[in-house]
């Protein structure tokens, strides 16, 4: 856990950084600080590992004050993760890796272990071990960034846009990888960001800051989208609020509707019935057990219904899928709903506008 | 050390016994030694350093021929000179031409290579010749680091120019060989001459750099001043020019290979 | 070109000059050419990297070591002058080599001095910075990552302050050393070209056999060089 209480970082020629900032980063989170730039958010970080001296207030690593701590054992004991990486150029993969726990005498046979463990933890194929930096691609560079923060398993770990540097979809990739590997090593992070849909991905909670280092607000995600503190919250979260709360939410916190549902072999006077029953003119046919096969308008159906003849919807969504998605299918397909499958192609029911709707304005989630 | 002919002495006088000429008349010796090799060298070594940085090839060469330059002797270049074309300035021009090349050779072609290819990208793209690319874009962006190649040089022929006197010349080193012939260990006029011709030599080196200095600061264009003077407050001329040069070469060397 | 050289009834070239006589002086003269240049040099290194150090690590002293540096490298730019320089204090280091040493370590010194700077400057920020927040102490940081990273650079002032060293020195000549240079003066004297024409091939020779070597070992010290085939 990591606590900030009154921290304030200002610079000899009067620049004030940071301002009486109050911050608590639970154990196992991942806090995001995102902000304008020169909103101090680096500065923040950088304080942890006393990279840059706070000026007043203290900061609490596991309840000891960080500056009763030696600088250099502090950091040892901190992952750090930047931009530019900092890749030590004149060290291969494996070496790179190496150096902290190098630095803290770990033998070599544990060494040798920790890095091979690490490789393949961060997803970098067999064969970078021996590899330069500059042998390496953009997205390996910054595994290898990764792999080298997390050498003695740290329990707190920082990272300054660490995904900035590489292209859109690489990024992408790697923010993935990310959230599995945090699932798994639950580290305490702060992790420092300019990018708004960035922190909405990647935070347990979000901390939004404005010039001159000033909290505006600590929530959720999800909260900091349904109930931004202010104006220079709003304003900072931009357009599309609704969409990014959506994009927060999987598909398996709502309740599909069964819809219009008729299995293959119904005669069509009673599949006409069944559409007719929910308002619709059209039907979901289905299969033994569920199996999607398609979709038919009322007026155009076989008698008896052929699974055959049913036209493909274009985009099914599955549980882990975001409301987002959803959404985008539904917009994108002539039925004006969503279909929810699971295992690729069983029938799970449907998503309509007005179980989106119903959703970003259900106040009462007690979740958010 | 004997002090009480030196004033006389720089004001003009021959410095009694020795045969010295006073000083004026050594400094003009001198600094004739000195300016003709300099636009002798810049003749020819700025065009071939524009050429072969504009085309890109050959770089390789050029850098590895100038380096070659640092390592010849030039007191046996001059002796050679010497006894090939007898007295007279011939040798002296030849000797301090060949020195006076290579920082300059060098220090063009790396600045003309330096321009930033998206700028000579954009240049091309909005329909400058390649003339009009190297003497509107490449020449003027190369001009500090051509300046500081034009400086390294003349202080090493000014500080070479003495060797005319080993030859039987005139010039600041007159007073030198004078004085190392007579032994300034017993000596205390040869200590005298030879401390005070020393000493002007080093003004002279450091007076012309800083001449250089100026002539620099009105031809380089205004905008690429800054980052220039940058540069200069970062890492002083002569040496850094040096370095920089080394450091390409054996890059360049290292990918020649 | 050949019959202006063969001056006073001599030709050139003139394979005669290598008698036995005259290899044994030439291998003396290596030995104390080499010996000079080397010593020089590394004087001139364990002064000069300390310094560097020094510079880069406490700011304040970076302009002042850097200005100076600056103007005493356009004073002696010919060794000429600081071999003379040297000379005057005969009394305490008479005509003997380590006045021509002295000489000549002043001015590696300057060349090695201001490319070390240069070469621990041009160690990327977020490199050193990635190595602090790592915890690395200081001097171990030094050490492990700014002396490799800067090695290229350092080897690159090596090679001009050997290259030069190795030139120079001869003038060194005037008081006594000066290895092949000594050629050159008793050449002159004698009007014999071959003598001189020896002189200078052999120290260039030498140049380029020590620069040759200095590449071989930057090389064998940066494996890492981007510069190389192999990079992917």
């Amino acid at each position: 856990m990591i606590t900030f209480d009154a921290v304030r970082k200002q610079y000899p020629d009067g620049t004030v950084a940071v301002d009486d900032l109050d911050l608590q980063v639970e154990e196992g989170d991942v806090v995001v600080l995102v902000g304008p730039s020169g909103c101090g958010k680096t500065t923040t970080m950088r304080m942890v590992n006393r990279m840059i001296e706070p000026t007043g207030g203290t900061i609490t690593v596991d309840g000891t004050d960080i500056m009763s701590t030696d600088p250099v054992k502090l950091r040892r004991d901190i992952g750090y993760v930047i931009q530019q990486i900092g890749l030590f150029p004149h060290r291969t993969t494996a070496e790179n890796i190496a150096t902290v726990p190098e630095l803290v005498g770990w033998d070599r046979s544990r060494i040798r272990e920790r890095v091979a463990e690490l490789i393949d933890t961060v997803g970098l194929p067999d064969g970078v071990a021996d590899r330069y930096p500059h042998q390496l691609s953009g997205g390996q560079r910054q595994r290898v960034g990764v792999a080298r923060a997390l050498a003695t398993d740290p329990p707190v770990m920082l990272m300054d846009e660490p995904f900035g540097a590489v292209d859109p979809i690489v990024r992408g990739r790697l923010q993935d990888e990310f959230l599995r590997l945090q699932a798994e090593v639950h580290k305490t992070i702060v992790f420092v960001t300019h990018d708004i849909d960035e922190a909405i991905k990647m935070g347990d909670r979000i901390a939004i800051l404005s010039e001159g280092g000033v909290l505006q607000q600590y929530e959720t995600p999800a909260s900091i989208l349904a109930h931004p503190a202010n104006a220079f919250v709003e304003d900072f979260l931009g357009e599309e609020r609704g969409l990014k709360r959506l994009s927060l939410i999987p598909v398996k916190e709502v309740t599909a509707d069964r819809g219009p549902v008729v299995t293959v072999g119904t005669n069509a006077t009673d599949a006409r019935e069944v559409a007719r029953s929910q308002g619709a003119d059209w039907v979901v046919i289905v299969g033994d057990d569920d199996t999607l096969r398609g979709w038919s308008w009322t007026d155009e159906l076989a008698d008896p219904v052929d699974g055959d003849a049913a036209k493909p919807f274009v985009t099914q969504v599955e549980a882990q899928d975001s409301l987002r998605t959803a959404l985008d299918a539904l917009v994108s397909s002539w039925t004006g709903v969503a279909v929810r499958v699971s295992g690729g192609d069983r029938y799970e029911g449907l998503l309509t506008r007005e179980l989106l709707t119903a959703e970003l304005h259900d106040d009462a989630r007690a979740r958010l | 050390m004997n002090w009480e002919h030196v004033l006389p002495w720089l004001a003009g006088q021959e410095y009694p016994n020795t045969g010295v000429p006073g000083v004026p008349t050594l400094l003009y010796e001198h600094l004739l030694y000195v300016v003709v090799p300099l636009v002798l060298a810049l003749a020819i070594a700025i065009p071939v350093g524009l050429w072969v940085g504009h085309i890109g090839k050959g770089g390789t060469l050029a850098i590895n021929i100038a380096n070659g330059g640092r390592a010849i002797p030039s007191l046996g270049i001059i002796i050679i000179a010497f006894i090939a074309f007898s007295a007279g300035f011939i040798p002296v021009y030849i000797t301090l031409t060949a020195m006076a090349i290579p920082p300059i050779l060098t220090n063009t072609y790396v600045g003309v290579r330096e321009v930033d290819p998206e700028i000579r990208d954009a240049a091309a793209g909005m329909g400058l010749s390649g003339w009009e690319i190297l003497r509107g874009v490449e020449i003027p962006m190369a001009m500090p680091v051509i300046m500081a190649g034009v400086r390294t040089s003349a202080v090493q022929v000014v500080a070479t120019a003495t060797l005319a006197a080993y030859i039987g010349l005139g010039g600041l080193g007159r007073p030198i060989f004078t004085g190392l012939a007579i032994g300034p260990q017993f000596n205390p006029d040869a200590k005298t001459l030879l401390v005070v011709a020393c000493i002007l030599v080093a003004i002279l080196a450091v007076l012309t750099e800083q001449l250089l200095g100026l002539a620099e600061r009105a031809i380089v264009p205004t905008g690429l001043m800054r980052k220039h003077e940058q540069e200069r407050r970062g890492s002083p001329p002569p040496g850094a020019a040096a370095a920089d040069t080394a450091q390409r070469s054996s890059e360049q060397s290292a990918v020649s290979a | 070109m050949s019959t202006l050289l063969a001056q006073s009834g001599r030709p050139f070239p003139d394979w005669a000059w290598f008698d036995e006589r005259n290899v044994d002086r030439l291998r003396d003269l290596f030995v104390e050419h080499v010996q000079l240049t080397g010593l020089a040099l590394l004087f001139g290194l364990l002064i000069a990297i300390p310094l560097a150090v020094a510079a880069v690590r406490w700011r304040r002293l970076y302009s002042p070591l850097l200005n100076l540096t600056g103007v005493l490298f356009t004073i002696p730019s010919a060794a000429l002058i600081i071999a003379v320089f040297a000379f005057l204090p005969v009394q305490t280091f008479g005509l003997k080599p380590r006045t021509s040493v002295l000489a000549l370590t002043i001015y590696t010194l300057l060349i090695l001095f201001r490319n070390t700077v240069a070469g621990l400057d041009s160690v990327p920020r977020d490199v050193t910075e990635a190595a602090t927040a790592m915890g690395f102490r200081p001097s171990r940081r030094l050490l492990r990552v700014e002396f490799p990273l800067a090695l290229p650079v350092i080897i690159a002032g090596i090679r001009i302050a050997a290259v030069t060293t190795l030139g120079l020195v001869t003038v060194t000549a005037f008081i006594g050393q000066g290895g092949f240079g000594q050629l050159f003066i008793t050449g002159f004297q004698r009007q014999y070209t071959m003598e001189v024409a020896v002189g200078v091939v052999a120290s260039v020779l030498l140049a380029v056999l020590v620069d040759l070597l200095l590449v071989w070992a930057e090389r064998a010290l940066t494996p890492w060089s981007q510069s190389r085939g192999g990079a992917t």
